[in-house]
């Protein structure tokens, strides 16, 4: 493990030059905070038409050194995770936010608390990083921390084909430093075979607990031939998705053993889950306040790369406890004093996941579900036929469906099983929150699944036109 | 006698990209909702379906990886298939499935993959990505109809002189992007780049090819009870207004 990272000196550069390129950043980022934009890529994007390896200069100064998360599901959650272990250790933490999580968002938040002789104010960097932008920043980092935590089926209209990205993520391990270790989700075949770019340094996490998982592959499958030779794997469990213990029954290829493990996990529905951490420093009990399967992951993740970083299990432990779901990925509230809860779905793997935990909540359900098809939840919206909705459907009580692709989803619905007399599809999401609270029981609690720019508009709504029992954190996140 | 439509899925556990098994739960409920049986089998390498015993054959797209594996395989199958397709059987085919159905791919490399030859059509293989909502005209229905749905492939593919295109593109990309046709016609089996999926919301289009399945197996004069389709007709006006 290194710590104390030093500066390579390889891309030295005057005082001054940085001071200009530190104002600029600043004076963006106040105008654009004023013009009432989000401006959080704005100011990195214009410092990097003058400078590609602003990020690099940077972050290679953070005493800590540098974190990276890439994943198609659980980056923004699993980041959350780590700042809030971080945090126990009392240390400053440089972080990108969702959304931002190009090379210009990077950028943007390595300039946001430097000094202007580019000194950064915070001692380490954690940055999530999306899929396909991954080896533009990972060279220039040279990261401490590298966690790849899998990759789904998601927004094929973007980032194209799974093996395409796999290539990019290849390349991204290829040009890491010596010293990175690299943190491999063992449970995904694609993401494990990585480990073959660079086999030292590297650390597995998995769970370890055959009971955990439905048992059944869920139809939203991914990557279940052998990353070696190509042939159908074979699966002793199946957790989340395609992630689960397997085997190549042709080529000998099998799933490695993790070295941090999840063990007894405990699913308690929407409240939490529990689970033993296991690891070469001992166990402990693990508990947080996220359901589902799919953040038990993002907690192993997230412990496994802080115990790569030193952090002992009581940190890890505390940490996770103390930890409150990242922006809109669940969230409980009151409004016009009906329970709703907020369960962000962006893909068919996290959908089902949803379903997953919808499902073992009593009882039959009202729901809301935004579909949006801007650029930031995918145009192409085909990949509601991959949720297992027809689980879902018998449990529908009433479902108000809204957002630009309002119909779409009630067609899915539909099809699904669930009667058409039980299905409205209200574009308009302000009259679609009245409508689905008003179809919403006292006692009852509504339960909200909307796309990811459905989200940030439906918070807009509620902040301004409903009453509730707590200011919602966070609206102008972009 | 209990009427029943019987579908031969092809390689089911390789091709179901972009969640094309919409298509199929749209079959299925469209006729469960008439009190039509349905007959379902996959097929996937290596196992060969009793051509004649299935009146609707059903192709979709896949990844790379999972395209090389078919293609090699498919050759096996060819004749059988067209076999099928000549006796007027319906086949559904989508994106990598109507490409592996051509005379042949080009890949980016110059490498060519061998194609079945059931559509005397190739396709090569372009620099960009044809990416978005689609809209098309067809008139395999009889009268002209609009078919809404999103397009993502890199392939071009071209027919040769005197094919039929399923339609010409309203909005979007078709083919190749440049003679405004969009997929295949031959007798009963339809090519088409056409997913989101294709056939829940374009219902007319669905039911059309459900009775040629039907007629396929029962002979003409196949009534098909109405259905409520006003959500469904919805979803499709609705996808019609943003492919322009």
């Amino acid at each position: 493990m290194i710590k104390n990272m030093e500066f390579t000196g390889k891309i030295q550069e005057s005082i001054p030059a940085m001071a200009v390129k530190v104002a600029v950043s600043r004076l963006i980022g106040a105008a654009s905070g004023r013009a009432g934009h989000s401006g959080t890529s704005l100011p990195g994007k214009v410092v990097l038409t003058a400078d590609k390896r602003i990020i690099g200069r940077i972050s290679r100064k953070y005493r800590e050194g540098t974190v990276i998360v890439s994943a198609t599901n659980g980056k923004t959650t699993t980041s959350a995770m780590i700042a809030s272990i971080l945090k126990k250790k009392g240390l400053k933490v440089s972080r990108n936010r969702e959304g931002a999580n190009l090379k210009a968002g990077v950028a943007s938040a390595v300039l946001a608390d430097v000094s202007m002789t580019g000194r950064p104010g915070s001692e380490i960097g954690l940055f999530e990083v999306d899929e396909a932008a991954l080896p533009g920043v990972a060279w220039q980092c040279s990261p401490r921390i590298m966690l790849l935590m899998n990759l789904f089926r998601d927004q094929l209209d973007r980032y194209g084909e799974l093996e395409h990205i796999a290539g990019l993520w290849r390349a991204a391990l290829r040009s890491l430093p010596e010293e990175t270790i690299t943190v491999l989700n063992a449970d995904d075949p694609m993401v494990a075979g990585m480990a073959s770019v660079r086999p030292e340094r590297t650390i597995f996490y998995g769970i370890e607990d055959a009971g955990a998982g439905g048992g059944k592959m869920q139809h939203a499958s991914d990557s279940k031939y052998c990353s070696e030779c190509g042939a159908a794997l074979r699966y002793e469990a199946v957790f989340v998705g395609h992630l689960g213990m397997y085997h190549c029954g042709s080529c000998g290829n099998a799933r490695p053993s993790p070295t941090v493990q999840a063990r007894d996990v405990r699913l308690g529905g929407m409240a939490g889950s529990r689970f033993t951490l296991v690891a070469p420093e001992g166990r402990m009990e693990m508990e947080i306040k996220l359901p589902g399967l799919y953040n038990v992951y993002n907690a192993l993740a997230a412990a496994a790369a802080c115990m790569a970083l030193g952090m002992d299990l009581r940190t890890v432990s505390e940490g996770l406890a103390d930890f409150s779901a990242a922006f809109g990925r669940v969230e409980k509230l009151s409004i016009e004093g009906k329970a709703v809860m907020l369960l962000l779905v962006k893909n068919p793997v996290g959908f089902n996941e949803v379903v997953r935990t919808l499902m073992i909540e009593p009882g039959r359900k009202t729901l809301l579900l935004p579909l949006n098809d801007r650029t930031a939840d995918g145009r192409d919206i085909s990949w509601i036929w991959d949720v297992d909705m027809e689980v879902l459907a018998p449990a529908v009580a009433a479902a108000v469906t809204s957002g630009t692709r309002a119909w779409e989803m009630a067609m899915r619905l539909k099809y699904a099983g669930v009667g058409p007399e039980r299905i409205e599809a209200v574009t308009d999401l302000r009259s679609a929150l009245e409508r689905a609270l008003e179809l919403t029981g006292t006692g009852e609690t509504l339960y909200v699944l909307p796309t990811y720019t459905a989200m940030l508009a439906l918070r807009q709504e509620i902040h301004r036109h409903f009453s509730t029992d707590r200011e919602l954190g966070d609206l102008v996140w972009k | 006698m209990e009427v029943k439509l019987r579908i031969a899925h092809l390689y089911p556990d390789l091709l179901n990209i972009y969640a094309d098994r919409g298509n199929i739960i749209a079959l299925r409920r469209r006729c469960q909702w008439r009190g039509i049986g349905v007959v379902l089998d996959g097929f996937t390498l290596g196992e060969e379906p009793a051509w004649m015993d299935y009146d609707f054959f059903y192709l979709s797209g896949g990844q790379d990886r999972e395209q090389n594996l078919v293609c090699g395989d498919l050759q096996q199958k060819g004749a059988g298939l067209e076999e099928a397709v000549e006796s007027g059987a319906v086949l559904l085919s989508i994106c990598g499935g109507y490409q592996l159905l051509g005379e042949y791919y080009r890949a980016a490399d110059g490498g060519t993959m061998e194609g079945v030859g059931l559509f005397q059509a190739h396709t090569i293989a372009g620099r960009d990505r044809c990416i978005g909502n689609v809209v098309i005209e067809t008139t395999v229905t009889g009268s002209p109809l609009k078919l809404a749905g999103f397009e993502n492939h890199a392939g071009r593919t071209w027919l040769d002189e005197g094919q039929e295109p399923l339609g010409r593109v309203i909005n979007g990309h078709g083919n190749n992007d440049q003679d405004g046709g969009e997929g295949i016609v031959y007798r009963n089996a339809i090519g088409t780049y056409l997913h989101g999926p294709l056939l829940p919301k374009n219902t007319a289009f669905t039911d059309h090819l459900l009775r040629l399945a039907l007629e396929h197996r029962y002979g003409e004069g196949v009534e098909l009870a109405p259905l409520d389709d006003s959500l469904e007709e919805a979803a499709r006006q609705a996808a019609l207004r943003l492919g322009g």
